[in-house]
Parts: structure tokens; C-alpha cells; sequence
């Protein structure tokens, strides 16, 4: 097992004809994942040749959902464009939707995200570097070689100290490695994370990386006290961060008190999260653990 | 990007939201122009920066005639206001003002929708209203796919119990302030105070909009609005170069890859610095992003070296995507980058390259031996060191 995407998953790609879409299609084919189509409005019919596999194209999600059974897309499509393909996601039900770019504007990030609100589908991202469960499928962009499968969950607003912690921890390795991005409004949160490794079987223990901006840690430490009773351990980012100041994630901004590094830092630690200052002091702590899950 | 008073208005004015007439002034001659231009037998000046508390500043200042216009112009000009140098005034016409109101809609992140607030008690520090008596501060949460419609708007005006004679007014004007927030892609609409005045109408006497730049590709307008002069020329340098920088008051300049990465970079160089004489602090925030080429990264270190408070220099790079190899090169090309362009690197630099192929990117860089150029594998170890040279 894994959380929100195994090796049964089905995978597919829109904006695959796309030069960031062809490059990542590449990788994740290379990683080992069921990339069974493409969706370019227009191109129905082609198909794209990625060394030993040619992935055919399709006209729109219904479509590629019908011919291939696919149950995960991750969508490259500009941010001009990334609305309607979410919306087309959502109306064709797909189960998960994995929205990698980078840029969308919030109102559009706001009304796609109330429109997947009871429907069939779990949004993560925008502007994020999407999901792998090392071994069984990768969905996005995270890189697949710095890891190996394990029984560690993560969760983190950032791409790169995702990849960081992958690699700090990589002796012990990843039932799933999840990056829900951090802009103002996320479809998948870290609360819904924890949820789905509280319930996963095959994950022992959950590192979770948050950033200044928002109350998303604080309210996630609240969900952790009271439901969560694998082992957390937590880092958070921008401890030095000035107020006002937007450090490249669009949710990165510190207002007024709420939303401080240290105020997250607290809120973790009374839920009993055990928090560590750098992202290395993280991983020992997470070492600990799991060496103690071990003995 | 926040906008000044005079650019909301002018967006509010567009959008068919009752204003009033204002003329904007650098100069008092200018402001004395603009007093005379509007006629009124009472003008108010107002000092226009992207703050609150002008007015407990003395930022706005009544005028009778235009000459008191130029005074009050002379006395608000150059004023200090948190850090903001007034460069600006608004000079607009005097209102009569019956009652204050506070209307306000903007981003929800926690709940992922937008939210109205409205207030029949305007005019005073809102934050203190909320937390002092919550009960007087109306939230209504907004859906966006339906955005404030008459039916929205009615349930605002119920919500914070406007007398049913304003209503209908009111209830217009919420809707064309819920239109100024969607059409202009803005996360903050703000209007404190919105008043009545003495004949019944209703006026936004202020607006603080703040606009996602996200969308600026479907407002080629907004160019026109990025005010250069009051951000610091070093991020003006870096935005040109289309670089993710943030100028901050330290000595270790920081350069990685991925916000997140050097948010924390940040933070483990700040750590480091409290054990070193002088106490280092990172110098800046600069995200090269994923890609880390050579002509990003020598673009990068070229902002960094000229900021004249550097001491060191701390390149933190995670390997995924781009693999270290390819950075390592990035960075040796970069100094070549530089020297061609007359900019040799005469700091100390310190990298860490970790992630895919690291080895290799680190052999790269010890054959290189860059001048200046040390390497520490881990992310804390190279922090320290970096903290260590920037000491005094």
C-alpha cells in the first residue's frame, strides 16, 4: 500500500506534448510508472514515442479515461490554460488530479478547487511537485533515484525539502512522498495527508514540512492531538523570515502573528510533535524512531 | 503587489464604485494646482503609502483654500510613516461625513473561498474591533464560483444590520466592490471608511486593494502599477533578471534552489550566526529554482556581490531534477560569466551540493578550484562555515 497512488494506479498525463509534460512523462516512465495516455484538445489520435513505449494521445479526459482506465492525471498545462483542464478533470470524475503547474492565479485556483468540493475527485496542488510511492508509481515531478520504498510518509508544502528529507532519510525509504504545495489555496492539505497515513498500513511513521504562511500547521497539529497516534515528526521553514515579505511560495507571507514559523513550531510541539530545527536534525529525529519501530 | 490609495480609487471609479474626485501631487505647487482644480471650498490632503496608521501620522491633513493645500502638501511630503517615505499626496475633495462603515472582502485561505466583512463601526483600527467586540464585525463567507451577487450582498447588509433605508444603496455598492475583487484579480478589496454623508449617499473615502500577480497575464495594465521607486534597487536588479530575490539586513549571502530549500537555508545560516562573533544574518532570499543554470547562477551571484554588506556567500543546492553535476558546471561557468563581465567573485564562497550525482558535482568543483571557493557536504556543516567567514 501507499497513500493516493500505488502500483495499480493509472496515469495520465495532460499537456503531455508539451515540453515540461514530454520531459516528466519521460521520467515517470522511467520510475516505473503506468502512463497509459496523454490529453492534448486536438491531437486525439497521435501518439507520443518515449523510447520503448509509444503513449497514445487523447482528445479530452473522458476520452483517455474510457480507452485506458485511468484513475490519476498530473497536469503540465500552462497557467493561462490549468482552469479549464482541472475543470475537465473534475467533470470526467477522475479520482486524483495532480495539478504540478506553477503560477495559477488564486481566483482560479479558488473556483476550480469549490467546484471539486463533492465531486469524485482529490485535488493536490497547484504549484506543486506532485506524489511518488518509491517503487510502485510517481506522479509529478519529484525525482525518483534519490529514495527507495520504505515505511516513512511525508508530507511538505516545499518540492525541494521534500527532496531534501527523501534523501536524508533514503536508508530508511518512503511508503509515499507527498508535496502539496504552498500556495494560498491547495486542494489536498496536510491534514488530509496525515488522515491517509494514519490509515495506511504500510506507513509506520509521518514527517511532516511546513512554511510560514496560513494556520494550515497549526490547524494540522489540532488533527494530529486528536487523531493521530503514529509518530509525527515536524520541520517548519521561514523562522527568519521578515514580515510582508513574500519569499517565492505565493503562500509564503507572514501578516501580523499568525503564521509565524514559531508559532507553527509551537502548535506542533504541544500535539506532541517532536519539531527539528534544520531539515538534518529532522531526519535524525524521524532515524530515532524508526529505529526504535525496528528494535 | 499592493496598490496605493489613488490606484484603487482609480480602479474603484472604473468599476462605477462611488468615489471622490482626487488628483495626485509629488509637489505642494502641484498639490496647490490640484486644490484649485477641484473647487471645493474644503480639500483633504492625504499622504499616500502602502501602510496603515497615516492618519495618527499626520499623513492627512484638511485644506480651506489651495495655499493651505500646499502647506499641508510641504508638511506631508517626506514624511516618514513606518519606514514609508511619503513621495506622494492625494489631493481630493472634502466630504460630509453623517456615518463611517467598514467593508471589506478578501482571500480565506483556511476555508479555501473569499470572505466579506462589514462593519456599521468604521473608521477606527478594524483588528482592534474584531478582537474587542467581534460581534460588531460582520463575516460572511463568499462562494467563488458565484462571486457577491444581489443575494450575497443583501445577506451582508442584514449581517452587519444596516437600517433598511441604505439597504438597497449599500447593497449596489457591495456588489460593484465584489465585481472590483474578481475582475482585477485582486485577494484584498478594502474599504475603511465607506460613509454616508450628510444627503444620504454612500462614498468609499479610502480603498486598499492588493492584486495576485499571478494573473497578471490577463491584466497587461498592472505594469503600469508597480511602483519601482520605493522597493530596494537590488530587488529592482534581480526582477529585471527575473531572479526570486528579497533584500534582508545580514552579511551571508544565500543562494539556492526551491523556496522552501532556501527559506530553511535562512533559517540553519541564522542558527549558525548566533554561535560566530557578530552574530552573521543571511544577507537575502534568492531562489534560482529548479533549473540552476550557468547564466542563473552567475546572475544570481552577480546580485549578491553587489550588495556592499556581503561578507560570504552560501550556494545550497538539492540535486533532484537538475543533477549536481549539471550545477557544478552552472557554478564554473559562472565565474567565467563574471570575470568576462568585469565582476570576478572576491568573496568567500561556500557550496553544498547533495542529491543526484553529487560526487561527481563535487569533483567537478575541487578540480575547478575556484578562487575563494570552499566545499562542506552537509547542508548545517556549510552553513557554519559560511556563518564563520561573514564573522568579525
Amino acid at each position: 500500500m501507499a497513500i493516493f497512488l500505488t502500483n495499480e494506479s493509472k496515469v495520465i498525463v495532460q499537456g503531455m506534448t508539451g515540453s515540461e509534460g514530454r520531459k516528466h512523462t519521460s521520467r515517470m516512465l522511467a520510475s516505473g510508472t503506468a502512463v497509459v495516455g496523454g490529453v492534448t484538445p486536438g491531437k486525439g489520435g497521435q501518439s507520443v514515442d518515449f523510447g520503448s513505449t509509444a503513449v497514445p494521445v487523447f482528445n479530452s479526459v473522458g476520452e483517455a479515461m474510457a480507452a485506458t482506465g485511468a484513475d490519476v492525471t498530473v497536469i503540465f498545462v500552462p497557467a493561462k490554460f490549468t482552469k479549464a483542464a482541472v475543470v475537465e478533470a473534475v467533470e470526467a470524475e477522475i479520482p486524483l488530479a495532480v495539478v504540478i503547474t506553477e503560477g495559477v492565479p488564486v481566483k482560479d485556483t479558488a473556483e476550480f478547487f469549490t467546484l471539486s468540493q463533492g465531486s469524485k475527485t482529490r485535488l493536490i496542488g497547484p504549484n506543486c511537485p506532485g506524489l511518488i510511492s518509491p517503487g510502485q508509481s510517481n506522479a509529478g515531478i519529484i525525482p525518483a533515484d534519490i529514495t527507495k520504498a520504505g515505511r516513512v510518509g511525508l508530507v511538505s508544502k516545499s518540492g525541494t525539502l521534500t527532496y531534501q528529507m527523501m534523501y536524508e532519510l533514503r536508508d530508511f525509504g518512503f511508503s509515499t512522498a507527498l508535496g502539496i504545495g504552498g500556495d494560498p489555496i491547495i486542494g489536498t492539505t496536510h491534514i488530509d495527508a496525515l488522515q491517509a497515513f494514519q490509515d495506511d498500513p504500510d506507513t509506520d511513521a509521518i514527517v511532516m514540512i511546513g512554511e510560514i504562511g496560513g494556520d494550515a500547521e497549526e490547524r494540522a497539529a489540532d488533527y494530529i492531538k486528536a487523531n493521530v497516534t503514529k509518530p509525527v515528526v515536524g520541520y517548519v521553514a521561514g523562522f527568519t523570515a521578515p514580515e510582508g515579505k513574500t519569499m517565492g511560495h505565493a503562500g509564503a507571507i507572514v501578516s501580523g502573528s499568525s503564521g509565524t514559523a514559531a508559532a507553527k513550531q509551537e502548535a506542533l510541539e504541544a500535539a506532541g510533535v517532536r519539531v527539528g530545527k534544520t531539515p538534518s536534525e529532522t531526519a535524525q529525529l524521524m532515524r530515532e524512531i524508526m529505529q526504535s519501530v525496528a528494535g | 503587489m499592493d496598490l496605493y490609495e489613488y490606484q484603487a480609487r482609480d480602479i474603484f471609479e472604473a468599476q462605477g464604485v462611488p468615489v471622490l474626485r482626487g488628483i495626485t501631487a509629488t509637489t505642494a505647487e502641484e498639490a496647490r494646482t490640484a486644490a484649485a482644480e477641484l473647487g471645493t471650498p474644503v480639500v483633504v490632503v492625504k499622504a499616500q503609502v502602502k501602510t496603515g496608521g497615516r492618519g495618527k501620522a499626520g499623513g492627512v491633513k484638511i485644506a480651506r483654500s489651495p495655499d493651505e493645500a500646499a502647506a499641508r502638501a510641504e508638511e506631508i511630503l517626506g514624511l516618514d510613516i513606518k519606514g514609508h517615505v511619503v513621495q506622494t499626496v492625494m489631493v481630493t475633495e472634502g466630504a460630509d461625513i453623517a456615518e463611517e462603515y467598514y467593508f471589506s472582502v478578501l482571500l480565506d485561505r483556511a476555508n479555501r473561498r473569499y470572505l466579506a466583512m462589514c462593519s456599521k463601526e468604521g473608521g477606527m483600527e478594524i483588528e482592534q474591533l474584531a478582537v474587542e467586540r467581534p460581534e460588531a464585525l460582520a463575516r460572511i463567507p463568499v462562494d467563488p464560483v458565484v462571486g457577491i451577487d444581489q443575494a450575497k450582498a443583501d445577506e451582508i447588509v442584514a449581517a452587519a444590520g444596516f437600517d433598511a433605508a441604505d439597504a438597497a444603496e449599500l447593497a449596489r455598492v457591495f456588489q460593484l466592490l465584489g465585481k472590483v475583487y474578481v475582475e482585477t484579480d485582486a485577494t484584498l478589496v478594502e474599504v475603511n471608511p465607506l460613509v454616508k454623508t450628510g444627503s444620504g449617499s454612500i462614498v468609499a473615502l479610502d480603498g486598499k486593494v492588493s492584486l495576485d500577480e499571478n494573473a497578471d497575464f490577463r491584466h497587461p495594465g498592472n505594469e503600469a502599477l508597480v511602483d519601482s521607486s520605493a522597493s530596494d534597487p537590488l530587488e529592482n536588479a534581480a526582477k529585471e533578471k527575473g531572479l526570486n530575490y528579497v533584500k534582508l539586513d545580514g552579511s551571508v549571502g544565500i543562494i539556492g534552489n526551491g523556496a522552501g530549500l532556501v527559506m530553511s537555508t535562512l533559517d540553519v545560516v541564522a542558527y549558525a550566526g548566533e554561535q560566530v562573533a557578530g552574530h552573521p544574518k543571511p544577507a537575502n532570499f534568492l531562489d534560482i529554482g529548479g533549473g540552476a543554470s550557468a547564466e542563473v547562477m552567475a546572475n544570481g551571484l552577480e546580485i549578491i556581490l553587489g550588495d556592499a554588506q556581503v561578507k560570504s556567500v552560501f550556494v545550497n543546492v538539492f540535486g533532484g531534477i537538475t543533477a549536481c553535476d549539471a550545477v557544478a558546471n552552472g557554478i564554473v561557468q559562472a565565474f567565467q560569466l563574471l570575470e568576462g563581465r568585469g565582476e570576478a567573485v572576491t568573496k568567500p564562497l561556500v557550496v553544498r551540493l547533495d542529491g543526484n550525482n553529487a560526487e561527481e558535482g563535487r569533483r567537478i568543483l575541487t578540480e575547478a578550484a575556484l578562487p575563494g571557493l570552499e566545499q562542506v557536504d552537509t547542508m548545517d556543516g556549510a552553513a557554519k562555515r559560511a556563518a564563520e567567514l561573514a564573522a568579525n
